[in-house]
C-alpha cells in the first residue's frame, strides 16, 4: 500500500503506473475473451475496414477485429513476458546468490557463462533456442527467460558480494547460522529493491523480445494473436491500411514506456539514498 | 586591536525553509592573530557546521547563512564581510586566508593525481606560479610538514602513502599560501593514537613557526588540553561554554560541560581502572577462555595459479587465557592484528596454527552451543536492517537449533529491559534506534546464548563519547550480573582503562606486554607501550610539545616459512610481564 502510494507521489511513476495498470487491464479482458468481437472470427464483408463505430480499429485482410485481436495480442505477449521474466528472475537469483556465496570457482564458473549468454545479443540467442526447439509460445517463454537469465544473475551477484562482507553477515556466521537462513534472511531480503525494479525493467525487453520474436514468425504461431505477429501480417498493406501497423506498434511503444517510468519511479523510491533526498 | 576573525550571532539553517531548520543557532565568539580555539561538542552539535560556515563551504552542502556576521581581518588590515561575499570573492579568500584540513585524509585527496600536481595546484591558483617554480614550492611545503624525501614523494598517489601521511599533505596544502587561519575539522580522528600525537605535534608546531591562528574541531576534550588556548563547548547548535583553556577545564560552568569532562571516558595513567579484579583471589581456576600459540597468516600470491611467495604474519604467536568475570583488553593500532585475534577465536578467519579452548557454562547447558559471542565495532552495520528486531534477537536462538518459544520472549523482553531499551522495541526496525541503542541491542543479542565470553571488537568506538561512557557502564554492570568474560578490543586506551583488569598490548602481531590494567597502563615497561601511553591525550597534560617521531610500523609480510624467534618474557611483579627487546 505504501508502495503504491510512493508510486502515485512520483511524476513518472504516476504516468507509468497508469499505463502499466490499463495495459494490465486490456491484457486480463483480452485472455478472458471479453472483448468487442470475437479474435479469430472472419468477418469477410468487412475485410480491411477502415476504424468505425464497430470496428474501433478497423479489420485486417481476413476481416478479423483489430482491437479485439489487440487485446489478446496484450495478453498473449503479456504472459509471455511475465512468464519468461518470472523463469529468469527466479534462476537469475538463485544462480547470483550461488556464485556470491560459494565464492572461488563457482562463481568464476558461473559468471563465465553467463558472460557468454551476454555475448550474444538478446533477440539472436533467443532465435537461436526457439529454432532448435521448435517455435511456440512456451518454448518464447524459456527461450526469452534463459536471454535475461545473466542480467539478473548479475544484478543480484554484486549487492550480494557485498552484502556478504557486511558485519550483520559475520554476526549471524558467530552464532552459527545456517548458510540457507544466512542466504535468504540476510542477502536475499536486502536484495527486495534492486530486483523489483530489475523486473519491471525486464518486462519492457521482454515484452520487444516477445514482439521481435513474433514478427520473424518464430513466437506466437498464428491465427493465435500477438502484436509482433499483428506487425509482421501488416508489413505488405502498409499504404492501402496503415491501422493495421499503426495500432500494435503504439500499443508496443507505449506500453515499453509505461515499464521504463515505472521501472525508474521505483528506483528512486527504493533507493534509500533517494528515498532520504526526496522526503 | 581588531580580532582576526569575529562572530557574532552567527545563524546557519539546512534545507528549504532554512530559518525553520536551523542547526546552528546564535554562536559568537572572536579569534586573535595566533590564538587556537577549539570547538568542542558531539556528533549533531553544529560543531562542523559552524567551521564550514567560516569559510563558507556550507554553501555547497545545502546550507544557509540565516543571520548573523562574520568579519575577517585580511593581510592589508582592511575587514573583509564573510556573511555576504560574493562565490567569486570567496574563492580568493580561501586557501590564501583561510586554509582547511578534514577528518578523512583518505577520502579528501584525488586519488588519480600525484600528491605533488595537488600540492602545485594551490600555488597556481593563489601565487600564479608555473612549472619549476610550483614544483619546487610544493617540494618545499613537503619539507615543511615533515615529510622525509619529499621530492621523491611529489611523484606518489594517495594510495602510496599511509594515512598520517596523507594528513600531512592535506595540511601542506591548506598552509600552502601562509593562511593566516587554520580550519582543522577533527583532523587526527581517522588516525591511530600515536599518528594523531605526531600530527598534533606538527600542527603546534606549525603554529608556532607561522604565528596562524587555528581553529580546532573536535569530540575529545582531552586533545583539546594539548593546543588550544580557548576552548567553545556546543551543544544542539549553541555555545554552552566558552573561555580559557584552563579555565573551562578546571572549573566548567555549564552541567554539559561538566559531563563532558566528568562522566566520559579520559585517560587517567591507570588511576581509574576496575577495582574488581578476580584473579588474585583464586576462586575460579578454570579459565574461561585460553588461547595457545595462535598464528593467522595469509599467503601472498602473485596470481590465480603461481604459488605463495610469503605471507602476511597477522596474529603471530599469541597466547593468554581469560577468567570468568574478568575482562582482558587487547589493545593495538591499526593493522596490528587485534581484530584478526577476534575473528580467529570466533571462526570468522581460519587459524593457520594454534589452539583454544573456551569453557562452557554449565549452568545453562542447552543454550551453551555457542559459548563464545560477539559485538561488533559499526552498530549501523552489525543488524540487518530489513529485520525487526524480535527477528534479530531470535536468530542466535534458531541457529543453535532452538524454538522461538514463550521462554525466548520472556528472555528477549527481560534482555531489552537490562540494557535499557524501551519495551516496544521488538516489533520495530533497526533504522529507529539511535547509535547508542543499536550497540545496546547488539549486545542483547549477543546475550541471547548465554555466553561465557563475549568479544567486544571496538564495540564503543564508533559512538558519541557520553553515549559511550554509558555503554561502558552498562557492560561493567551486565558482567558484575551474569558473570561473563569480555575479551575488549579497543585503540582507546581511556576506554579499555574503564572496563579492562587485564591489558594485553599487541604490536605487529604479537603480544608485547600483559598484565595487570593498572600496572600494564601507570609502569608501562615495553618501549612500545611506553610510546603509545605517551601518545594518548589527557587533560593533565596542557599545552604540551610532542616530539615529532616518524618510526613507521614494520612491514608485517614476511617470507614464506619465515617464523618469529622464540618469545623472552621478563617479568615485573604480579602476573605482569613484557617481552624483551633485542
Amino acid at each position: 500500500m505504501r508502495i503504491l502510494r510512493a508510486i502515485f507521489g512520483h511524476g513518472s511513476g504516476r504516468i507509468g503506473g497508469v499505463i502499466v495498470g490499463i495495459y494490465l487491464v486490456l491484457a486480463i479482458l483480452g485472455l478472458l475473451g471479453l472483448t468487442p468481437h470475437n479474435p479469430i472470427t472472419q468477418y469477410r464483408i468487412d475485410r480491411l475496414h477502415a476504424p468505425s463505430a464497430a470496428y474501433w480499429m478497423g479489420t485486417d485482410l481476413f476481416g478479423r477485429d483489430v482491437a479485439s485481436r489487440l487485446m489478446a495480442g496484450i495478453g498473449q505477449s503479456f504472459t509471455v513476458a511475465f512468464f519468461s521474466v518470472a523463469f529468469a528472475a527466479l534462476a537469475g537469483t538463485v544462480l547470483g546468490l550461488a556464485a556470491a556465496w560459494l565464492g572461488r570457482r563457482w562463481d568464476g564458473v558461473l559468471m563465465r557463462i553467463m558472460d557468454v549468454l551476454l555475448a550474444f545479443p538478446a533477440i539472436l540467442l533467443a532465435l537461436l533456442i526457439v529454432t532448435v526447439a521448435g517455435p511456440g509460445t512456451w518454448t518464447s517463454v524459456v527461450a526469452i527467460g534463459i536471454v535475461y537469465t545473466p542480467i539478473f544473475t548479475r544484478v543480484v551477484r554484486g549487492p550480494a558480494l557485498s552484502l556478504k562482507t557486511r558485519e550483520f553477515v559475520d554476526a549471524a556466521r558467530t552464532f552459527g547460522s545456517s548458510s540457507s537462513y544466512i542466504v535468504t534472511r540476510h542477502l536475499l531480503l536486502n536484495l527486495v529493491a534492486p530486483l523489483t525494479v530489475q523486473v519491471t525493467l525486464a518486462l519492457a525487453w521482454a515484452l520487444l523480445t516477445e514482439a521481435g520474436l513474433s514478427f520473424l514468425g518464430l513466437g506466437t504461431q498464428p491465427p493465435a494473436a500477438s502484436l509482433g505477429l499483428m506487425l509482421s501480417d501488416s508489413r505488405n498493406l502498409m499504404e492501402t491500411a496503415p491501422w493495421l501497423m499503426i495500432f500494435p506498434g503504439l500499443a508496443i511503444m507505449i506500453s515499453i514506456l509505461g515499464f521504463n517510468l515505472l521501472g525508474d519511479a521505483l528506483r528512486d523510491i527504493l533507493d534509500p539514498k533517494m528515498r532520504r533526498a526526496l522526503a | 586591536m581588531t580580532p582576526l576573525l569575529s562572530i557574532s550571532d552567527l545563524r546557519v539553517g539546512f534545507g528549504r525553509n532554512p530559518k525553520a531548520n536551523e542547526v546552528v543557532r546564535g554562536v559568537s565568539f572572536e579569534i586573535a592573530d595566533g590564538e587556537t580555539l577549539a570547538i568542542v561538542g558531539e556528533s549533531g552539535s553544529g560543531k562542523s557546521v559552524t567551521a564550514l560556515s567560516i569559510n563558507r563551504l556550507v554553501d555547497f552542502g545545502g546550507g544557509r547563512i540565516t543571520g548573523g556576521s562574520m568579519k575577517l581581518k585580511r593581510r592589508d588590515g582592511s575587514l573583509f564581510d564573510l556573511t555576504g561575499a560574493t562565490e567569486a570573492k570567496l574563492a580568493g579568500i580561501r586557501g590564501a586566508e583561510i586554509g582547511m584540513i578534514f577528518q578523512e585524509p583518505m577520502t579528501s585527496l584525488n586519488p588519480v593525481l600525484t600528491i605533488g600536481t595537488q600540492i602545485e595546484e594551490s600555488f597556481r591558483l593563489h601565487r600564479g606560479l608555473t612549472g619549476r617554480q610550483a614544483t619546487a614550492a610544493a617540494r618545499d611545503a613537503l619539507d615543511r610538514v615533515r615529510i622525509p624525501d619529499a621530492a621523491r614523494r611529489l611523484k606518489y598517489t594517495p594510495n602510496q602513502l599511509s594515512g598520517g601521511m596523507l594528513q600531512r599533505v592535506m595540511i601542506a596544502i591548506a598552509l600552502a599560501c601562509n593562511p593566516r587561519l587554520l580550519i582543522a575539522d577533527e583532523p587526527t580522528t581517522a588516525l591511530d593514537v600515536t599518528v594523531q600525537a605526531q600530527i598534533m605535534a606538527l600542527l603546534a608546531e606549525l603554529k608556532r613557526e607561522s604565528g596562524m591562528s587555528m581553529v580546532f574541531i573536535t569530540h575529545d576534550i582531552g586533545l583539546v588540553a594539548g593546543i588550544a588556548d580557548k576552548v567553545m563547548v556546543m551543544q544542539n547548535g549553541q555555545a554552552v561554554e566558552q573561555g580559557e583553556l584552563n579555565q573551562i577545564l578546571d572549573s566548567p560552568q555549564h552541567p554539559y560541560t561538566q559531563h563532558l569532562l566528568l562522566d566520559v571516558p579520559h585517560f587517567a595513567s591507570g588511576r581509574a581502572t576496575r577495582a574488581d579484579g578476580q584473579r588474585d583471589k583464586g576462586e575460579n581456576t578454570q579459565p574461561a577462555l585460553k588461547v595457545d600459540g595462535l598464528v593467522v597468516r595469509f599467503p601472498l600470491k602473485s596470481s590465480f595459479f603461481s604459488r605463495a611467495t610469503g605471507a602476511v604474519h597477522a596474529v603471530d604467536g599469541v597466547d593468554f587465557d581469560l577468567m570468568q568475570g574478568e575482562t582482558l583488553a587487547i589493545v593495538g593500532e591499526s593493522g596490528s592484528g587485534k581484530s584478526t585475534t577476534a575473528k580467529a577465536l570466533l571462526g570468522l578467519v581460519r587459524s593457520t596454527r594454534g589452539s583454544f579452548s573456551v569453557a562452557s557454562r554449565k549452568a545453562s547447558a542447552e543454550r551453551s552451543a555457542k559459548p563464545l559471542q560477539m559485538v561488533f565495532q559499526n552498530p549501523y552495520a552489525s543488524l540487518n536492517p530489513r529485520l525487526t528486531i524480535e527477528s534479530i534477537l531470535a536468530e542466535p536462538v534458531i541457529a543453535t537449533g532452538g524454538r522461538v518459544d514463550a521462554e525466548t520472549g520472556a528472555r528477549m523482553a527481560s534482555l531489552l529491559e537490562r540494557v535499557g531499551l524501551p519495551k516496544n522495541s521488538l516489533e520495530r526496525y533497526p533504522h529507529e534506534f539511535s547509535g547508542g541503542q543499536r550497540q545496546r541491542l547488539c549486545i542483547a543479542r549477543a546475550l541471547m546464548l548465554n555466553p561465557s565470553v563475549v568479544v567486544l571488537d571496538e564495540a564503543v568506538s564508533a559512538l558519541d563519547v557520553s553515549v559511550q561512557a554509558k555503554v561502558l557502564e552498562l557492560l561493567v554492570d551486565l558482567q558484575r550480573e551474569f558473570g561473563q568474560a569480555y575479551l575488549f578490543i579497543s585503540h582507546d586506551m581511556a576506554v579499555v582503562e574503564r572496563i579492562a583488569h587485564r591489558i594485553a598490548v599487541i604490536y605487529a602481531g604479537q603480544i608485547v606486554e600483559i598484565g595487570d590494567a593498572r600496572s600494564v597502563l601507570s609502569k608501562p615497561k615495553h618501549s612500545y607501550t611506553k610510546k603509545l601511553i605517551a601518545a594518548v591525550p589527557t587533560i593533565d597534560r596542557r599545552h604540551e610539545h610532542f616530539e615529532i617521531d616518524t618510526r613507521q610500523v614494520p612491514s608485517l609480510v614476511r617470507p614464506q616459512g619465515f617464523e618469529p624467534a622464540p618469545a623472552r618474557w621478563e617479568r615485573f611483579g604480579g602476573d605482569h610481564m613484557a617481552r624483551a627487546e633485542a
